[in-house]
């Protein structure tokens, strides 16, 4: 008992110290040099998700908008579906590279109209069936759909019983391949690796050590500037070919990729509402930028000065127009 | 004459384990043996598969659920009212911490207290309720989070961890003593904490930011639905710990029921309260990544992009930074429970004692005020001196690694998955339903008589009901190799280091390493190594849970009696023969807990594993975490998931109890 009564009064203690401490640190005003003039155009929170491409998007945006016009950008790190909640909750200002996504268009833009469609960010999605580059030069003709039968054996492995392996990665994106794969009558069996890091070392083992892969992939994408997979051709995509989920037998429709900002965000007077607007670029614009944070492990913000200051005119695009 | 007696005795610590299987032994050989004719004859019937798009009904009225929470959660008064007050404390309460060491605000370029302070104030906070060789040992953890060139991201995960540390303990120890006071609220309370142990955090991660929205508060509740069952658990058993007679001595003497709680079973129950604080930090250090999916600021966003590029070596240093914490915070903890426990109060004598916390105030104000105005002191300099170093070597050293083995861990990989995962997933996966579950309802009654069966039937029932049998038989497949694996190394490794000092003092911190580290460093190197496969999955988990089994056979080998030992030895027993047939049968209690434990942790890796490659329940969760329609779907996986792992834990712990008792029985 005497015991639990001095270990209690250390801790009353070790609380004391604490809390003062606390309380002088807080209390004593800020030290001369340590504050910071407040900036004019607010704060501006920008959703960032998990993918380069989208990164190099965030980084230059948010660069232009500190360097440019002092905002201050908080950028959150959350998936797809979160960074659309965001738009009714007030916690996002805007997505930056937003790929499809009927469903939530429609339930926050249409219904909901707490969101807006800013138009395209200039570059194309594309989505596909892609093999690794040594499968291409050494069996040309695996580039069509119609072979892919004759090779099918190369790809077996441990997970795909008697059956080729293919890769589909991220479960965000929704894959049409199994369908695919059956109407097509083709003798793969799809393996879902879950993620795209899984997908992405995959390919890049695979290609390292000549093991044939195939699987689903997409541009524009840091890792092709690493390997450059090869597109397999699949029967072309015609408007309404992949209306029923279950009969497709077409290639995936080109995408163009739009910026989604909040309803109430683009009415405000903020000057960020124009470049986020404006902001447009090519393929090859955010390939360098990504290449620079994925593969030179530049920060965000040394890769975009970068791409920002060898094209001036086009960013001062952004802001004047 | 004494030697002849004592070795006999040994003979039947031996020969005990063959001759006690007779019953229980028997009948689960039967069953297994009815289990396979069944199985292989009627294989291909009733499997219950469903295509990965395919919604069943359940889990369509799951979907449209969280539809109306979604449409609802402006209006109805319990959202607006109750949960933005959670939400807005919560929020509060991290955001001054952050303040406090973290972040800077709006009108400061460094925090409220700078580097200096903090460390210094972790210096003295520790000497004073651990002691000094602690002390140095938790400055210099802190000073190489700085060096590793993450300083702010520590400190933010430092912020999140204390903010959910504290909840999780205010909400878990009162709890915990009234769930140890009242078996009847235990009863009750047990379901709920078996679930948010289990069920996987994917699964309402999506939720949670529907009503916390975006931010601190829905990370920390996340971190606490995790964090707050150990405290609660472990406080439950530590005040049930205490013997009833002292209670029943004290009510005697005149105390009031209240104050024999307070004067009796709390003093007594402290030294184990102290432990599940402990287990209680290093479950919220185990969120740190999976919190960063929803916004969490600190070291697990640093894990999460460097995943994007598949920066080993940056996320590797992210992972030493938790790690550096988690060695930190566990071994300060266990100072003080050890502190408490030998009642070796270091500064007696008032007077002393005062001075000294008079003293270690001024040095941490001191230097408080010093990281004020001193920029050096305030942030962190040299920062990031050896951070790209070592995130270098290790993308080289990961590199060469793969290049040169992996041939050899291609085979390892064929060889598990063409001899061991696909005979168990095919014989699993294409076996008619209810011959499975028979088999596990079978598998509780002979093991834990009418309610074990019972809770069984109802396991396997409603996993039929979510719809995902066969994907449960997926995941059961692949669980099970995973529990062989660390199973076996549980022993190996246990028995090694058990008997082994030396070698516990080198791989223990390894062993801590594999638990805290967050699986997200390890993934890239292993998808290298072993490919998207289920076998990757399988050895993710191994890493997470082999440490737990081995800690535990490593206890269980100490725990051996010398008596025992020492008539073996006289008895003339080889080591060989000392570990075959005295320590390991005789630590066979700390074996089934070993394996327990073991599958408690693999099945907590399932969501990884569907991360890489494994497929079932683990991809549907992920699944279901990313599109809006299969929301439903991935709800359905978690509850499959909760099931799976209920009924394996009360199997499992069941046969941990037959076994000590039977050897209890056996001994005298």
């Amino acid at each position: 008992m005497f015991q639990g009564h001095r270990a209690r009064k250390r801790t009353t203690y070790a609380l004391l110290v604490g809390a003062v401490a606390f309380a002088l640190s807080t209390g004593g005003s800020a030290q001369a040099g340590y504050t910071r003039a407040a900036a004019k155009c607010g704060t501006v929170n920008l959703a960032d998700n998990a993918w380069v491409g989208y990164e190099a998007n965030l980084a230059v945006v948010a660069y232009v908008l500190k360097q440019n016009l002092g905002c201050k950008v908080v950028v959150k790190n959350i998936s797809e579906e979160i960074s659309w909640q965001g738009f009714q909750s007030g916690q996002v200002d805007a997505i930056l590279e937003n790929w499809g996504h009927e469903d939530l268009a429609k339930k926050y833009i249409t219904t909901q109209k707490v969101a807006i469609d800013l138009g395209p960010t200039g570059n194309k999605g594309i989505i596909g069936w892609y093999v690794v580059p040594w499968m291409a030069k050494k069996y040309p003709d695996i580039l069509n759909y119609k072979n892919l039968n004759k090779y099918a054996l190369l790809f077996k492995n441990s997970e795909s019983g008697s059956l080729g392996a293919f890769l589909d990665g991220d479960p965000s994106y929704v894959t049409n391949d199994e369908a695919l794969i059956k109407n097509l009558k083709l003798n793969f069996k799809v393996i879902y690796t879950g993620s795209e890091a899984a997908l992405i070392t995959s390919f890049r083992t695979a290609q390292a050590q000549k093991k044939p892969m195939i699987g689903y992939f997409y541009e524009p994408q840091w890792f092709l500037a690493q390997v450059p997979l090869k597109q397999v051709a699949l029967p072309p995509y015609k408007a309404g070919c992949d209306a029923d989920p279950k009969k497709v037998a077409c290639d995936y429709p080109p995408y163009v990729l739009n910026k989604i900002a909040r309803t109430k965000f683009m009415n405000s007077s903020s000057p960020a509402v124009k470049v986020i607007k404006n902001f447009s670029w090519t393929n090859d614009d955010q390939n360098s930028v990504a290449k620079s944070i994925a593969v030179d492990k530049l920060s965000d913000d040394a890769a975009a000065k970068i791409w920002v200051d060898a094209h001036a005119a086009q960013v001062k695009g952004w802001i004047s127009k | 004459m004494s030697n002849s007696v004592l070795g006999r005795e040994v003979k039947e610590v031996a020969s005990e384990p063959r001759r006690k299987l007779s019953l229980t032994g028997r009948r689960s050989t039967y069953l297994s043996a009815t289990f396979l004719i069944f199985a292989i004859g009627l294989r291909g019937k009733a499997t219950l598969p469903l295509d990965r798009s395919s919604l069943t009904s359940f889990q369509e009225s799951l979907n449209s659920f969280s539809a109306w929470i979604d449409n609802n959660r402006d209006s109805n008064p319990f959202f607006t009212t109750f949960i933005n007050v959670v939400r807005n404390s919560i929020d509060w309460l991290v955001r001054s911490l952050q303040l406090g060491i973290s972040q800077t605000g709006d009108t400061r370029l460094i925090p409220q207290i700078g580097w200096l302070g903090v460390v210094a104030t972790i210096g003295c906070v520790v000497y004073a309720i651990a002691n000094i060789r602690m002390s140095i040992f938790a400055m210099s953890g802190f000073v190489v989070l700085g060096l590793l060139g993450f300083w702010q991201e520590s400190m933010d995960t430092l912020a999140l961890t204390l903010a959910a540390v504290c909840l999780s303990l205010i909400i878990g120890i009162p709890l915990g003593v009234l769930a140890g006071l009242f078996p009847k609220f235990e009863n009750f309370l047990t379901p709920a904490l078996d679930f948010a142990q289990v069920m996987p955090t994917f699964v309402y991660l999506t939720p949670v930011t529907l009503f916390f929205l975006i931010g601190p508060a829905s990370a920390t509740i996340v971190t606490l639905i995790y964090a707050v069952p150990p405290a609660l658990r472990i406080t439950a058993v530590a005040i049930k710990e205490v013997p009833w007679s002292s209670v029943e001595a004290a009510v005697s003497m005149g105390s009031t029921r209240w104050q024999a709680l307070r004067k009796v079973q709390l003093p007594q129950a402290k030294r184990t309260i102290v432990v599940g604080i402990n287990q209680t930090i290093m479950a919220a250090l185990s969120m740190v990544t999976i919190a960063a999916l929803i916004d969490a600021p600190g070291l697990g966003q640093v894990v999460v992009r460097a995943l994007e590029s598949l920066d080993v070596g940056r996320s590797f240093q992210a992972g030493l930074g938790i790690v550096i914490l988690a060695v930190v915070l566990d071994r300060s903890t266990t100072a003080v429970a050890s502190r408490v426990d030998s009642g070796n109060v270091i500064l007696s004598g008032q007077r002393t004692r005062r001075t000294t916390w008079v003293g270690l105030g001024i040095i941490a104000l001191f230097t408080i005020y010093l990281s004020r105005i001193i920029s050096w002191a305030g942030a962190f300099p040299g920062a990031g001196l050896f951070g790209r170093t070592i995130s270098n070597w290790v993308n080289n050293y990961v590199n060469w690694f793969q290049m040169h083995f992996v041939n050899i861990t291609n085979d390892i990989t064929n060889v598990f998955s063409y001899g061991l995962i696909n005979p168990m997933q095919t014989l699993l996966t294409q076996s008619p339903w209810f011959i499975t579950g028979f088999a596990l309802v079978a598998l509780g009654a002979i093991f834990g008589g009418k309610k074990l069966a019972g809770i069984s039937a109802f396991c396997v029932l409603a996993i039929v009901g979510t719809g995902l049998w066969s994907d449960t038989m997926v995941t059961l497949a692949s669980t099970l190799v995973a529990a062989f694996i660390t199973v076996a190394l549980g022993i190996v490794v246990g028995t090694w280091i058990g008997r082994n000092k030396r070698a516990d003092k080198w791989i223990r911190p390894i062993l801590d390493a594999g638990q805290v580290l967050p699986a997200f460093v390890y993934l890239v190197p292993f998808l290298g190594l072993f490919g998207a496969t289920r076998f990757t999955a399988i050895m993710a988990a191994v890493v997470y849970a082999a440490p737990a089994s081995i800690k535990l056979m490593a206890d269980g080998i100490r725990g051996v009696p010398a008596t025992i030992i020492e008539a073996a030895t006289a008895a003339g027993s080889s080591p060989w023969q000392m570990i075959i047939k005295v320590q390991i049968p005789s630590a066979r209690r700390a074996l089934a807990l070993a394996t327990n434990q073991g599958i408690i942790y693999v099945l907590a890796m399932i969501v990884v594993g569907g991360l890489v490659g494994a497929g079932g329940l683990g991809y549907l969760v992920v699944a279901g975490f990313s599109q809006e329609n299969l929301k439903g779907k991935g709800l359905a996986a978690g509850l499959a998931i909760v099931l799976l792992g209920i009924m394996l834990d009360r199997i499992t712990q069941a046969i941990a109890h037959k076994n000590s008792k039977e050897f209890a029985n056996a001994g005298h």
